[in-house]
């Protein structure tokens, strides 16, 4: 029999009957500590003055239900003169023109993104990319004018065209637009929601491209290889790495796009004609946002009614959080099946 | 055991090669390479014949991968690498004008360090993703019947037939590094490259991917980079002993039998580096 040496280090207590986990105390030095600290606080600051502002907001929601009741979010119409105060036409206006927004941003982000990413020789990546965050730094309201003065008029005789050829599809009916009419009367067209959303479109556009760039170029060098090594085209090796790969980042980044363009007010304000008919016809002139109202009523509301207004600005402020919410959640979560590493 | 494969494409026009239906020949033919203005490969000339399996030895740094990546045309993906020499594939400069570089590809696979199966794919969409990649056709019993044989040919059809739906991912380590040798298989190609294949495996998986190398040899021409001298001297037929000494491209020392490089190297240096003296 061979002998066993014993390898317990010396001076071991003897076994206890059961073992249990001992505490573990991290000690950190003053440097960590300051930063620790510090850099906690204003993290905590963030959200403090972003639940500040919700509870400021939602706070105006007291009274205002105290004084229009639950027709405050049935109501269509918002009249200052009669006292007749209602966000329904305006909740539904704003998630209108953001949809619009976001349905003209997408593809365009998309193949913006893939583009810089996987085609763009690498001497113009990087000149690409400050473009696009160019149009980022651009004043909204040099937007709104674009869209004005030259968006506007253009766009009509697309409308126009759209009324003529899918006017039966609700959607794109004009109502008043008769196609073959002797006086065509392009003002109908104008001003409409699908304009304000192509413009809205464009402000939205580097910030969802810049997420879908962020998590291409995440995806990882060795697949792409893998994919070249079986003789891929480089729309396959996209398809079945950069893609997939990127997934959470094209749907975030369309939903942080989303939150954005809900709250969008300049280009809405200047280029929407009001209006608070209930109506889903985005080719039609007029329309309202939540953004564009409290734009529009601030000055001239009595108390009550600026806290209406700031209910209303409570409930787009809450939408915005959701989407945004949703789309951090989707971002950061990454793709499924994700365990290729060993 | 395996399957009988229809011929090679490509390999009908052999040239002045013999129709070969047990992999293809390839030469390299004085290859320098260049990543921007420093230069990593100096004038390499290498035979790599058909039934024979290549090793490609040397420290670190010496430029086994570069040259490895630059038979099947992978160098030219980073945006600095430049190369000169010519590779030919059955007697054709793979780097001629109008030489379709995912047609070269396919016909020479790579099985890379870190096994890197597709993880939005289940095993048997991998081992077919390069049908999909290629864009060619295939109809749902030709998949099914490519999957297992390559599987089979890829040692791993025992392991997972009853789950080919499952993620590639899911696998061990040693597993979905034979999960992407299938996956090379079943685009057909003519040469099997494998960039250090066992460096990320338990020493099991290590045995389990040799003997795949063994019963590819008859049908593929594979080359493989190891760093694992007894590698080497198990799966090869012939070998070659890269190095780069202080600052200069990376050459190759001495070329020949595996069984003469190892028993009776010519040059000091070999002799030294096989028996573990320095590298």
């Amino acid at each position: 029999m061979t002998t066993l040496i014993d390898l317990r280090p010396a001076g071991s207590s003897p076994e206890p009957e059961k073992d249990s986990p001992r505490a573990i105390r991290k000690s950190l030095s003053v440097a960590d500590r300051i930063f620790r600290w510090g850099s906690t606080g204003i993290g905590t600051v963030v959200l403090v003055v972003t639940g500040a502002v919700g509870l400021f907001l939602g706070y105006q929601l007291i009274p205002t239900l105290h004084t229009y009741g639950l027709h405050f979010f049935t109501q269509t119409q918002w009249d200052p003169e009669t006292n007749v105060l209602g966000i329904a036409e305006v909740l539904l206006g704003t998630v209108e023109v953001a949809i619009i927004a976001v349905v003209f941003a997408f593809p365009l982000s998309l193949l913006t993104a893939l583009y810089i990413s996987e085609y763009a020789p690498w001497w113009l990546r990087g000149f690409l990319i400050a473009m696009v965050d160019l149009m980022a730094a651009i004043p909204s309201i040099l937007f709104a004018m674009w869209g004005v003065f030259l968006i506007n008029d253009h766009a009509a005789y697309v409308s126009r065209w759209l009324n003529e050829f899918f006017g039966w599809v609700p959607f794109f009916h004009v109502s008043g637009g008769e196609p073959r009419a002797a006086v065509f009367i392009l003002s109908l067209y104008t001003s409409s929601p699908a304009i304000a959303g192509m413009v809205v479109a464009m402000m939205v556009i580097p910030l969802a491209t810049a997420v879908m760039l962020g998590v291409f170029g995440q995806a990882p060098l060795s697949e792409r290889e893998g994919a070249y090594a079986l003789g891929s085209t480089r729309w396959g090796m996209i398809q079945s790495v950069v893609l997939p790969f990127g997934r959470g980042g094209i749907v975030g980044g369309t939903m942080l796009a989303l939150g954005r363009a809900l709250g969008e007010t300049v280009a809405v304000s200047l280029i929407l004609s009001q209006n608070f008919d209930v109506k889903l016809r985005p080719l039609e002139i007029g329309g309202i946002t939540t953004a564009k109202l409290i734009a529009n009523y601030f000055n001239e509301s009595s108390s009550g009614q600026l806290s209406a207004l700031l209910a209303a600005g409570f409930v787009l402020f809450a939408i915005t959080i959701l989407v945004n919410s949703v789309a951090a959640v989707i971002v950061s979560r990454g793709r499924s099946g994700a365990q290729t590493e060993i | 055991m395996t399957a009988v494969l229809p011929p090679a494409i490509g390999a009908a026009d052999a040239g002045e090669y013999p129709l070969n239906p047990t992999g293809a020949h390839l030469d390299a033919d004085r290859v320098s390479a260049w990543f921007g203005t420093h230069k990593v490969l100096e004038r390499i000339s290498l035979s790599m014949p058909p039934g024979t399996v290549t090793a490609l030895i040397g420290p670190s740094g010496c430029g086994k991968s570069t040259f490895l990546r630059i038979l099947n045309r992978l160098h030219e993906l980073v945006p600095s690498a430049k190369l000169a020499g010519e590779v030919r594939l059955n007697g054709q400069d793979i780097y001629a004008q109008g030489s379709a570089v995912t047609e070269t590809r396919k016909r020479i696979g790579m099985v890379f360090q870190k096994p890197n199966p597709f993880p939005a794919m289940s095993i048997g969409e991998n081992v077919v993703a390069g049908l999909k990649l290629t864009g060619t056709r295939a109809n749902r019993s030709e998949r099914t019947s490519l999957i297992e044989e390559c599987l089979r040919r890829g040692g791993l059809w025992d392991e997972v037939k009853d789950r080919l739906g499952a993620p590639g991912g899911s696998l061990s380590g040693g597993q979905q590094q034979r999960l992407c040798i299938a996956r090379s298989l079943a685009v057909r190609p003519d040469v099997l490259l494998m960039d250090e294949p066992c460096s990320a495996l338990d020493p099991t998986s290590t045995r389990r991917i040799e003997e795949t190398i063994g019963t590819l040899r008859d049908q593929v021409t594979i080359v493989i980079v190891t760093h694992n001298m007894q590698q080497a001297a198990r799966v090869s037929q012939q070998c070659a002993f890269f190095l780069a000494e202080q600052g200069t491209p990376g050459q190759i020392v001495e070329a020949g039998a595996t069984t003469d490089i190892f028993e009776h190297p010519q040059d000091p240096r070999t002799a030294d580096y096989v028996h573990g003296r320095f590298g």
